[in-house]
């Protein structure tokens, strides 16, 4: 099969971008996206051209690097994968496919489809963890946790930050992301002790970066690759509101 | 020379305890004083950074990607092993010991094997109280599976996603580190080559991926946690920019390389479909408890719908071979089995590369519903990467290169033989010996990160009191200058073919000559093409672009540059070893129903190898392998 591609090509952060035109020749519907932008790629670097940057690592839907708008859909038109899992096979022979970063005023364009997602870090950094030095744990069986907990969680923790949240939502919100962090540690007992601290600090942060607000269109469980629902939006918007009676109202924090 | 892993004396149940008994400490006040650097920030380089710095030394982090969180330790799917005997089914820390030092074909050395089994249970401890979501049975108690190479229940898992979640939880504890600013991180940074000072590593030449910057970072220790050198043969489970550049760099500098031949090749991946593919998808090892592999008996059925081919002319050739352990024999030789299969004309799929792993009498046991809840996602992923539901038809597997036990020679405390140079992780080369069993790499990682380097980098930072060079000294100029240099070779080069060509080329050749069989014949044909290819690279490559720029063409050369040095390395290693040993299989050391012979008179060491120059003869250094505990076996799963 052969495709066309409009390809959004922006030499760094300071100068401005445009799309560029290529043609993907003689391609195998088994083979995935990454791997029709890897054979194009050799053929700009034959021709002496700059190759396209674009991120990615696991090639395998779990590191999160991979950050492609296809067709203006984050990480193309499959439900619940990410850009690397993308097969050739869902589209067809004379597509013509528009490929562009994930645009967002907290992910600044660093190169062609490489944005900085580090924002991101910072909320983490801020408080999605659970302060337990090496050495402090009591045995891991001390704990029980409701398996239905357990399993809850781990549906949250299992983000992988890629960020199609953010680039899918309007007003470029982060909702998503921050609140899956806040529910895989506040679903679990291990996590209740800086639960409050915890949710005000990611809150604060995500609004420091320049991610947007949460108008609830829901755009982003969509575009999730690993089918995080807006619940624990929900949930964040909960356990904000309850950390901040008790923190703001009644000084009362953890 | 031979070598002195500084093993402690004592009973081998003792002697980590009477490591840290006798060790030096560093007290609290001084613990500022110091700066370590971490590189790499997969489950080893996470762990240790967040770590030290909890201990109150001053850490900077490196990792290449845009994030700490990416690191491959991600892609883990299965578990992680722990000698926890939560399931009362007769497991304990000798037994994890034992099956670790058996399932490493006896090539480990047995004092570091042993510390793993006993740092394992603090592992899950730690990570369960980070918030790690571990299944659960529903008491709320840990849940745990069996995996290939043990015959107790002792893997701690998440779903299929383990490796995912311990990494997130070394990421969440580091980057607690970085926000209190004990931490300093750094992002899209690429360890391009090590300082060393009067022969102590002091210092790393960093590339900034996202300007080009180059320059020195020093400290007073320098750990690399930079994982493994699989991607030398190209395809393989590896994430695509994993790379030996670090480690590679090290050796050069003087860090002795040991065991490079050791890697090992996992038996349930998506066979390849084509030229284009860029890597290869594992499939966790944890299906095998649950499938079962199956090619047919006869050539001529390969052709035919694996459900058109009735029960009785299907070969279950794990369960027949090793009727003890069945499906869930080790990883080398269910590779070897697989590959013996499909050497025999058996082999099912495009190019009669693959056989089947088939999950329908599982289904008919347990029910649809209880085999998506242990798999479900591996299924999902086999479906996307195929195209086919393994529901309804067994999956086509075939093995590829997964992990590397070789890696930079440490002793007991996981230092080289460069003072003040720390390997962690798959980095290092100590704890695998010739083959490592399922579900260690993650528990090697965190053991090496939160338990091990915060108990031994002490002992030589003690010494260290006012010793760290300025970041502008003559030995980190000079790194600079050739970092540089490096980098404006390879862009001068300018010729024709792209630089993926060439690691295609390399990774076949070593796929060939230096994969699942090896033989002199073919060790020395290597051996003669590599340097060819080197050569070839370096008149004919096309590296496009600007050093001063985000080039990722620029990163690809310098890592092909890497493997197509380190390559000739682990052919010559591979040739220098005469005798089949776990991972490294060389088909005139062999038994006469085709089981690895091991030669243990003559190789029951270490081999370390000291860099002479580029296409100059390495030199052999060797530690000798002396087991107080274990017998030396010979390893059997019938």
């Amino acid at each position: 099969m052969n495709v066309k591609l409009k390809v959004w090509r922006q030499a760094s952060g300071q100068q401005s971008g445009g799309f560029e035109e290529y043609e993907a020749k003689e391609l195998n519907p088994n083979m995935s996206f990454l791997e029709m932008l890897d054979e194009v790629n050799e053929e700009l670097i034959q021709a002496g051209k700059e190759p396209i940057a674009f991120e990615h690592d696991c090639r395998e839907g779990i590191c999160g690097s991979c950050s492609l708008m296809i067709g203006g859909e984050p990480h193309g038109p499959e439900y619940r994968v990410a850009s690397c899992q993308t097969y050739m096979r869902s589209f067809k022979d004379g597509d013509v496919i528009t490929i562009e970063p994930f645009r967002s005023k907290a992910f600044p364009v660093l190169k062609d489809l490489v944005v900085d997602r580090s924002a991101f870090d910072r909320i983490i950094q801020a408080g999605g963890f659970i302060s337990v030095s090496t050495g402090s744990a009591p045995d891991a069986n001390s704990i029980p946790v409701p398996k239905v907990s357990a399993d809850l969680s781990m549906d949250a923790a299992a983000c992988i930050g890629c960020g199609a949240c953010v680039a899918s939502c309007k007003n470029g919100a982060a909702m998503l992301f921050a609140s899956a962090k806040a529910a895989h540690l506040n679903l679990l007992p291990q996590g209740q002790a800086e639960k409050d601290r915890r949710v005000l600090a990611i809150v604060e942060t995500m609004d420091a970066q320049g991610f947007g607000s949460c108008s609830n269109t829901y755009a982003c469980e969509s575009a999730c690759p690993k089918g995080i629902t807006v619940d624990f939006i929900a949930k964040l918007n909960r356990d904000y509101a309850l950390a901040s009676v008790r923190t703001k109202l009644l000084g009362a924090a953890a | 020379m031979e070598l002195n892993g500084n093993v402690p004396s004592g009973p081998l149940a003792q002697k980590w305890s009477e490591y840290i008994r006798h060790s030096k400490l560093v007290n609290p006040a001084n613990k500022r004083k110091f700066e370590i650097i971490v590189v790499g920030t997969g489950l080893a380089g996470s762990s240790a950074a967040a770590t030290l710095a909890e201990l109150g030394y001053k850490v900077k982090a490196y990792c290449y990607h845009d994030s700490p969180r990416r690191a491959h330790s991600v892609a883990a799917q299965g578990g992680i092993n722990a000698a926890k005997n939560y399931q009362n089914d007769g497991d304990s820390v000798y037994r994890l010991f034992y099956d670790t030092v058996k399932g490493g074909d006896f090539r480990a050395r047995e004092s570091n094997v042993h510390r793993l089994a006993e740092v394992s249970v603090s592992i899950i401890d730690q990570c369960a109280a980070q918030g790690v979501p571990f299944a659960r049975e529903y008491g709320g108690t840990l849940a745990n599976r069996s995996f290939g190479g043990a015959q107790v229940s002792r893997t701690f898992y998440a779903r299929g996603q383990t490796g995912q979640q311990l990494l997130l939880g070394a990421y969440q504890a580091l980057s607690r580190q970085i926000g209190l600013g004990a931490v300093q991180m750094f992002n899209r940074h690429e360890m391009l080559d090590l300082i060393v000072v009067n022969g102590h590593a002091k210092g790393i030449v960093t590339r900034n991926l996202a300007t080009g910057e180059i320059k020195a970072h020093t400290a007073d220790a320098v750990v690399l946690a930079t994982g493994g050198y699989g991607n030398c043969w190209n395809l393989s489970t590896y994430g695509r920019q994993s790379n030996a550049t670090a480690i590679w760099r090290a050796h050069k500098k003087g860090a002795l390389f040991a065991n490079p031949c050791y890697a090992q090749i996992h038996p349930t991946c998506i066979p390849r479909s084509g030229d284009y593919q860029s890597k290869l998808t594992l499939m966790s090892e944890s299906l095998r408890n649950d499938g079962r592999v199956w090619v047919p008996k006869r050539r001529e059925d390969c052709g035919k719908h694996p459900n058109d081919i009735p029960e009785a002319d299907r070969d279950y050739y794990l369960e027949r071979k090793y009727p003890s352990f069945g499906n869930l024999a080790p990883r080398d030789i269910s590779s070897r089995a697989a590959k013996e299969a499909c050497d025999d004309g058996r082999g099912v799929g495009p190019g009669g590369r693959g056989v089947y792993l088939d999950f329908s009498e599982a289904i008919q046991r347990l029910g649809q519903h209880k085999v998506e809840e242990r798999y479900g996602n591996l299924f999902d992923i086999y479906k996307e990467i195929t195209g086919e539901d393994a529901y309804r038809v067994p999956m086509r597997i075939y093995p590829a290169i997964h992990y590397t036990m070789g890696g930079l020679w440490v002793d007991y405390g996981l230092m080289s033989n460069l003072p003040g140079l720390f390997v962690l992780g798959e980095a290092n080369f100590s704890d695998h010996g010739a083959n490592r069993l399922g579900a260690s790499a993650l528990m090697q990682g965190l053991s090496d990160g939160y338990f091990v380097i915060p108990n031994t980098i002490n002992n030589y930072l003690a010494a260290q009191q006012e010793k760290r060079p300025a970041a502008d000294g003559v030995e980190s100029a000079q790194a600079v200058a050739d970092v540089r240099a490096g980098i404006k070779k390879l862009l001068d080069i300018n010729g024709q073919r792209t630089v993926s060509d060439f690691h295609k080329e390399l990774g076949n050749l070593l796929w060939e000559k230096c994969g699942m069989a090896r033989d002199k014949d073919g060790l020395e044909q290597a051996l003669r093409e590599i340097p060819r290819i080197r050569e070839a690279f370096w008149r004919d490559a096309k590296v496009t672009g600007e050093g001063e720029d985000l080039n990722q063409a620029l990163e690809k050369a310098g890592r092909v540059a890497d493997f197509l040095e380190l390559a000739e390395l682990i052919c010559q290693d591979a040739l220098h070893r005469e005798e089949s040993c776990g991972g490294h299989f060389r088909s005139e050391y062999q038994t006469e129903d085709g089981e690895a012979l091991r030669q243990d008179d003559k190789f029951a060491y270490v081999a370390a190898w000291e860099f002479k120059g580029v296409g100059a003869p390495p030199v052999l250094h060797k530690e000798m392998l002396n087991y107080e505990e274990v017998k030396l076996a010979t390893r059997s799963y019938k």
